[in-house]
């Protein structure tokens, strides 16, 4: 049986950003259950763009909701900031109707991660991230 | 109220506790809600806006909470701290979300507002309009949680 190669790589960090402080530990778990062991986090947009200047991160999981500014604001900011613009971005929201999809991937969002999320629909989307990058 | 309004949330409710926490719950026999009491030590509460306005809340007993909080974080709990009410709160997000998507599928537009956490004895549970409430009585093997929804008519 020929299995396909995991376009994922692990050693990029991944940024979590989620004003819920429980949903860092679901996601870390989340990914750390896919071989992704290099996590940071932000709780709010702010720290999220202050972290993407000072580390290289490889991804960006951010919820839509991240007050006091919105998760497709910090999109638009991510793909303004020449440091981050290229980063992948994948949304992670309760949020899956057709309009809210749009909005994030007119503002530049990758893909888009609808809650309640599992490690199979996290590792499939960012699989699909590093394949189209690629 | 319109009961077609009321089945996504049931169904919701299995789904998130299913995936984010290897929790099976059994649904019980719906009633009609009389009073404002919660039925359980902590809740969530959202309110829901869109063809007809309301709310959902979800109120777990002690017992219950700690068990799914530890399926959803993978550690052990033994008290109601932040983080059981951060994940109340995602739940209470989680499950609205879930039943707004599959509402969205029938052809009703909801849009929903931030959770609310309420903890304490004998709180209260405010529901975001005079209509009656739903209640559904849930069981787990770590005991019970109700759902209760209400929507003007």
């Amino acid at each position: 049986m020929v299995t396909e190669q995991s376009a994922i790589d692990f050693n990029q960090k991944v940024l979590v950003v989620d004003d819920v402080t429980a949903m860092w530990k679901i996601i870390r778990n989340v990914l750390k259950e896919i071989g992704s062991n290099h996590i940071c986090e932000a709780d709010n947009g702010a720290a999220a763009l202050s972290l993407l200047r000072s580390e290289k991160i490889g991804l960006v999981l951010t919820d839509w909701n991240i007050p006091p500014m919105t998760g497709l604001e910090l999109l638009q900011r991510i793909r303004r900031e020449p440091a981050s613009k290229d980063i992948p971005v994948s949304k992670v929201t309760t949020k899956g109707q057709k309009e809210n999809i749009l909005d994030a991937i007119k503002a530049g969002a990758d893909n888009f991660v609808v809650k309640p999320l599992t490690a199979e629909t996290i590792r499939e989307k960012i699989e699909q991230i590093f394949r189209t990058r690629k | 109220m319109n009961v077609e309004f009321v089945n996504p949330f049931l169904s919701a409710t299995l789904r998130v506790l299913e995936t984010m926490a290897s929790v099976e719950a059994r649904p019980g026999k719906p009633f009609l809600k009389k009073e404002g009491g919660a039925q359980g030590d902590v809740s969530g509460i959202i309110g829901i806006t869109g063809p007809t306005n309301g709310s959902m809340s979800l109120s777990f007993s002690r017992k219950c909470i700690l068990k799914i909080v530890a399926g959803m974080l993978g550690e052990e709990m033994a008290e109601i701290t932040d983080d059981i009410k951060d994940a109340v709160g995602e739940l209470t997000n989680m499950i609205s979300g879930d039943a707004r998507n599959e509402l969205g599928q029938k052809g009703y537009q909801f849009q929903i507002a931030l959770p609310t956490v309420i903890t304490g004895l004998n709180h209260e549970i405010r529901h975001k309009c005079n209509a009656p409430t739903i209640a559904i009585p849930f069981d787990t093997d770590a005991g019970p949680f109700v759902v209760e929804v209400s929507f003007e008519n």
